[in-house]
């Protein structure tokens, strides 16, 4: 008799077992959507309490940045400039780089040394960036000098290089699954046709897996406008309105570190302008992700 | 194209060797840059280890940091590390996994689930240093945890959940589903198919995943810098475990702390090149831990693959 009833007992409680694991579970979930909404909320909180006080248009055209002035000026221009040109070095030293690996590996290297390269490709994107920093500062930065002697001690070249090595293996590895997902009946098509391997790389597979390699190049390049420690490190903090990679400028990100070493009150106007800088940020790298996404996506549904 | 036209068959062998010269040109270039980083890695730890293997002594880690670069130390710099991370794995760790298995075992296919795939893919590509500014205005000043351990963990926590989902869900992903289909033949629950046969068996996958993300956690410094870490400290926070009842002491996750990549940096921008020899030799440290956390994860998941045939 007391059978059925124990059993049933257990069941009921079973379910609600159940109901609550799968809410806890799903509340888990959704905190990455609540940690969105969160990040957007604090930028974008702060940012509109210090638009209130400067106008968008100086802050989006001003040419000179210099809040914790006595004669404060609030013009992201110089602060952009020097995130553009260190992230365009770095573009100029990951892109040949990067390509030329991710063709080399997906289309010539024997299956061993792609299995022993790859991993060690992934180790080096764990060094932590400090680590990087202290390496553009100390050691490209003496050896660049060599070659052009009037280069100060902090540069955005140097920066540059480094963060060009760094962001290398997404580069390579985002654009080496695209290489590889090319169907190999396009590959023969070209050999059966006279063309070399290098051609076939080249100019057969290397375009159709155009928009995957793209992708790889665009997270690249969205990694090289977040980095902060190497230019915070490498590139000197003073905000410089220039183009020339030899000068020494402060980038958004650099901006951010060097307002937080100091101690500003909680509130003030310079405490939110750090906030302005991560929204401009935020902005620059969502754009550059989600065209990466874009471009992902359609080079998984061509074949 | 005149000497094409008078000697054709030469010509023809002529351009035949000069693609295959593009080619062999190509492989020397490829590899090169195949292993421009591996030797990038080679750069790094000889320059570290030659700036900075003189000050690896036991005192470099038993002592504060010291306005004389010769006595000091990273003392504080590892403890901070070391409780910063144990918040960090605390909490990024069930709730990463939980998300996953969500993701993985319950979520219908609906608007709700697309929107959750594409915020964790994006998480993953927020700079760290707006993770940093998300605590400053969030964790020190809204919730009111000031520049403490528990906030420096909080934040890293949330740094590395995209890290953890995605390597979780892969691992889920890859269990058959006839292992699933036996659980439920039995008369399991959802939750104990789960807790019993999916999660132990993709374990292997899940810790990959862990290790990798907590190793990126050790190295970040731009979002601790943000949150008001301290560059200076001579203190180690109060002691988890004491000798009186009830043994356990939570005082230490209010603590104002410093941790390795913040005191290398420290270190890194004074221009006294004794400093820098320590922050080459704390660099070091530094490198080393990260690289051994991750090298264990590869090779941990270079064997799964090996041996796991389903």
């Amino acid at each position: 008799m007391s059978l059925p009833s124990n059993f049933a007992r257990r069941r009921h409680r079973q379910k609600i077992q159940e109901w609550v694991i799968e809410n806890l579970l799903f509340i888990a979930g959704s905190l990455s959507v609540l940690i969105t909404f969160a990040i957007l909320w604090v930028l974008i909180y702060e940012s509109v309490q210090f638009f209130s006080t400067v106008s968008i248009i100086e802050f989006l055209t001003g040419t000179e940045w210099t809040p914790l002035f006595a004669n404060p000026h609030y013009g992201i221009l110089p602060l952009l400039s020097g995130t553009f040109v260190s992230t365009l070095v770095a573009l100029i030293v990951a892109i040949p780089l990067g390509l030329t690996a991710a063709i080399y590996l997906s289309e010539f290297a024997p299956s061993g040394l792609r299995e022993t390269v790859k991993p060690c490709l992934e180790l080096l994107s764990g060094v932590p960036t400090v680590v990087y920093g202290y390496f553009a500062l100390l050691i490209v930065t003496p050896a660049l000098q060599k070659t052009i002697p009037d280069l100060p001690g902090f540069n955005l070249l140097s920066a540059g290089i480094v963060i060009g090595i760094m962001i290398v293996p997404y580069i390579s590895s985002v654009s080496e699954d695209a290489l590889r997902s090319v169907p190999q009946t396009l590959r023969d098509g070209s050999l059966a046709l006279g063309a070399s391997r290098f051609e076939t790389a080249l100019k057969v597979v290397f375009p159709a897996a155009f928009s995957g390699v793209a992708a790889g190049v665009v997270l690249g390049l969205s990694r090289a406008v977040g980095e902060t420690m190497v230019v915070a490190i490498a590139a000197g903090l003073q905000p410089n309105l220039t183009l020339d990679p030899r000068e020494p400028a402060a980038t958004i990100t650099a901006y951010i570190v060097q307002v937080a070493l100091g101690d500003l009150p909680h509130g003030s106007l310079q405490y939110q302008t750090i906030f302005a800088a991560g929204l401009a940020l935020v902005t620059l790298t969502l754009v550059f992700n989600l065209a990466a996404h874009m471009l992902r996506r359609r080079y998984r549904e061509r074949y | 194209m005149s000497s094409v036209s008078s000697h054709p068959q030469s010509l023809k062998r002529h351009g035949i060797s000069r693609r295959q010269l593009y080619e062999n040109l190509f492989l020397v270039c490829g590899f090169m840059a195949t292993l421009i980083g591996i030797l990038m890695m080679l750069a790094l730890v000889a320059s570290l280890a030659h700036d900075g293997i003189a000050r690896i002594a036991p005192d470099f880690f038993a002592n504060f940091p010291s306005r004389h670069s010769e006595k000091a130390g990273i003392l504080a710099a590892w403890v901070g590390s070391l409780l910063v991370i144990l918040v960090t794995a605390l909490t990024s760790i069930p709730i990463g996994i939980a998300a996953a298995v969500y993701l993985e075992e319950y979520a219908g296919q609906n608007w709700l689930t697309e929107i959750i795939e594409i915020n964790v893919a994006n998480l993953a590509g927020v700079p760290s240093i707006i993770y940093g500014l998300l605590a400053l205005g969030l964790f020190v000043y809204q919730f009111g945890f000031g520049n403490s351990i528990l906030t420096a963990g909080l934040t890293l926590a949330l740094l590395i959940l995209p890290i953890i989902i995605v390597a979780t869900r892969e691992a889920i992903r890859s269990i058959p589903s006839s292992l699933r289909d036996a659980a439920y033949a039995m008369g399991a629950t959802r939750w104990r198919m789960i807790a019993d046969h999916l999660l132990p068996y993709s374990s292997p996958g899940i810790l990959t995943g862990v290790i990798i993300g907590l190793s990126r956690a050790i190295g970040e410094t731009a979002p601790l810098i943000t949150i008001g870490a301290l560059t200076f400290i001579a203190f180690l926070p109060p002691a988890p475990v004491q000798t009186e009842f009830p043994f356990i002491s939570f005082a230490w996750l209010g603590s104002p702390f410093t941790v390795m990549p913040i005191q290398m940096f420290n270190w890194v921008s004074r221009p006294d090149p004794a400093f820098q020899q320590n922050a080459a030799a704390a660099g070091l440290v530094l490198l080393l831990m990260t690289l051994a956390m991750n090298g264990f994860a590869i090779a941990l998941r270079y064997r799964l693959r090996k041996s796991l045939v389903w």
